[in-house]
């Protein structure tokens, strides 16, 4: 080359591009695998499950084995799995939002907070069967005393609770400092700053986290297997055990009942869209509160 | 860079208003950031109803000077100042010293120690506008309601003559229920100060608020401060040589954390008196 320095050998070059491409051809072929198998399993959900609807599906509570084809539905399920994620987010967006709250404003570099923040990874990747038996220890075989929806809301608490933490002290980071000392400039206290600015300010992402939270528990069947157990009827007791759709699925799902095997892929669809559209709204959120900055 | 200052022999020069027109009077400020010193026996008089300026190059600890006058830096428990900032004759780093009866506006309430007292009688702007996510009136209503509860009919008057005062009432009118986020960067720095002078503080404290803005823009901000004199005591942080001459009253060069030059703004520009403050007001470093 005209600065001197000396051109590669081309059989070193050669070398290179093959590298180059063997390397892009083994990631492409990565990502394939993995968008095929999100695309079978859509496919197979919609393929299945889309047949299955009729009007009875969301009218009627699930029928006994052996009823005929197209009877009974999946009311007491859908209503159940509501109340139960209702409670589960109540729950997980107080506890969530207050303590990402702390860690951001609070507790930042302290040592507690480091702590916190550790238990709190920890808890994100926790089993969810783990948390099942700790709640169904903890509330069914001893405070309550039986399976109960309130049981089974609490374990999705549990579950929601370090993914509102962490987004909320991820997306209150993100405010800049001089907002924060812009509202203690006019005389106003840093509890009055984080509520009426900071949090108001971060309100999209707020949003993000709890629809993030919400597709995280909306599918979880392990931990409500030991605490709001399920139940055939509709129910709307709290202090009894409640049906939902994901133990629905596990009860149908491997069953020997084809009426019950349409309702388990119908149940499952329906699922899929709930946890499908919180993220992409969640994550539109995000993507139009972040262009806003 | 070819600036060695020695870090003992400093000459000062220092021109200043008499005391009994002094609203604020920095007496031997020293300034820590953890370990790190960044303000070493800092004297800085700010004169009642005048606009003082601050200047010097990047690090010299102009805006760190201007952070201890509303003690903002209390909020990062690394920071910490030592020396006297009078205010009203009473030391804010001290509120058990006793008030210098002698002082200009001696005879003003206490603040105290009470921080949110002291910012509401010391406003401050920052670099960047930072209107609150609210509505334009709900901004400049936000620190009016922190001191006391105002009727509609007063409120709509004070978001109005605040508005008015700082030059953007008329931009603003039509849109007063609106976020102050759809503003431009020009009308929101202009909103901060509005905001900052609707609690009626004696002093406002500015921390480069032209740097994001355009000349359009930093126009009608100068002219906004220039009126806004008359009613209260303007501190401003610039790297605008410029802006520092055509719109202060006092300019104060800083150096490495000294001040250096002290003097009316109709004398500092023309004749700077040492060689540091000629050498940068002649654009030779900075």
């Amino acid at each position: 080359m005209a600065n001197g320095v000396p051109m590669a050998s081309a059989p070193r070059h050669l070398r290179r591009k093959l590298t180059n491409y063997i390397f892009v051809g083994l990631t492409s072929i990565a990502t394939a695998l993995a968008l095929a198998a999100l695309v079978m399993i859509l496919w197979s959900l919609v393929a299945k499950g889309l047949g299955g609807i009729n009007l009875a599906a969301i009218t009627q509570d699930q029928p006994g084995g052996g009823a005929d084809m197209g009877q009974g539905g999946l009311r007491n399920g859908l209503v159940g799995s509501l109340i139960l994620c209702a409670i589960g987010m109540a729950i997980a967006l107080v506890i969530g939002i207050l303590s990402g709250t702390w860690l951001a404003e609070y507790g930042d570099a302290s040592r507690l907070a480091g702590t916190v923040r550790f238990i709190n990874d920890v808890l994100l990747s926790a089993p969810s069967i783990l948390v099942g038996l700790f709640v169904y220890e903890l509330l069914v075989s001893h405070l309550v005393g039986h399976f109960s929806a309130i049981a089974g809301g609490v374990a999705l608490a549990v579950l929601a609770t370090p993914v509102i933490t962490r987004t909320t002290e991820d997306i209150l980071r993100l405010q800049s400092n001089q907002l924060r000392e812009a509202g203690m400039a006019l005389g106003a206290g840093k509890g009055l700053v984080i509520r009426a600015i900071i949090w108001r300010a971060s309100r999209t992402g707020l949003v993000t986290g709890g629809l993030l939270g919400f597709a995280r528990i909306s599918g979880e069947t392990a931990p409500l297997l030991f605490t709001s157990l399920g139940n055939p009827f509709l129910s709307v007791n709290l202090g009894q055990p409640m049906a939902s759709l994901p133990t629905i699925i596990f009860n149908f799902a491997l069953s020997a009942d084809d009426n019950w095997r349409r309702l388990a892929w119908v149940a499952a669809l329906i699922i899929a869209v709930f946890v499908l559209s919180a993220n992409i709204i969640g994550r539109a959120l995000a993507a139009r509160g972040s262009s806003h900055k | 860079m070819k600036f060695e200052i020695s870090q003992e022999e400093q000459p000062t020069v220092m021109v200043a208003p008499a005391p009994e027109e002094r609203v604020l009077d920095v007496r031997g400020l020293d300034f820590y950031y953890g370990k790190t010193r960044a303000l070493h026996g800092v004297d800085l008089p700010v004169a009642r109803n005048r606009i003082t300026a601050l200047i010097g190059p990047s690090g010299c600890g102009k805006s760190t000077l201007l952070r201890t006058l509303n003690r903002i830096y209390d909020l990062y428990p690394a920071q910490r100042a030592e020396g006297q900032i009078l205010f009203n004759g009473e030391n804010l780093l001290n509120p058990r010293d006793p008030v210098d009866p002698e002082a200009s506006g001696s005879g003003r309430p206490r603040v105290g120690g009470d921080l949110a007292r002291l910012r509401a009688r010391i406003g401050m702007v920052f670099q960047r506008p930072t209107p609150f996510p609210m509505s334009i009136y709900d901004n400049i209503a936000f620190g009016v309601r922190l001191q006391r509860s105002v009727g509609k009919a007063e409120m709509d008057e004070i978001v109005e003559r605040s508005l008015t005062r700082a030059a953007l009432w008329d931009e603003a009118k039509d849109k007063l229920h609106q976020s102050g986020l759809g503003l431009s960067g020009g009308q929101q720095q202009r909103l901060c100060v509005a905001r900052g002078i609707a609690v009626e503080p004696e002093v406002l404290l500015l921390d480069e608020p032209a740097s994001a803005l355009d000349p359009l823009s930093t126009a009608k901000l100068e002219t906004a401060l220039l009126e806004l004199k008359d009613s209260f005591t303007i501190v401003i942080v610039t790297h605008n040589l410029q802006q520092a001459a055509r719109i202060s009253d006092y300019t104060a060069f800083m150096l490495m954390g000294r001040l250096i030059e002290f003097r009316p703004s109709s004398e500092a520009f023309v004749k700077p008196e040492t060689e540091a403050m000629r050498d940068y007001v002649t654009g030779r470093y900075g």
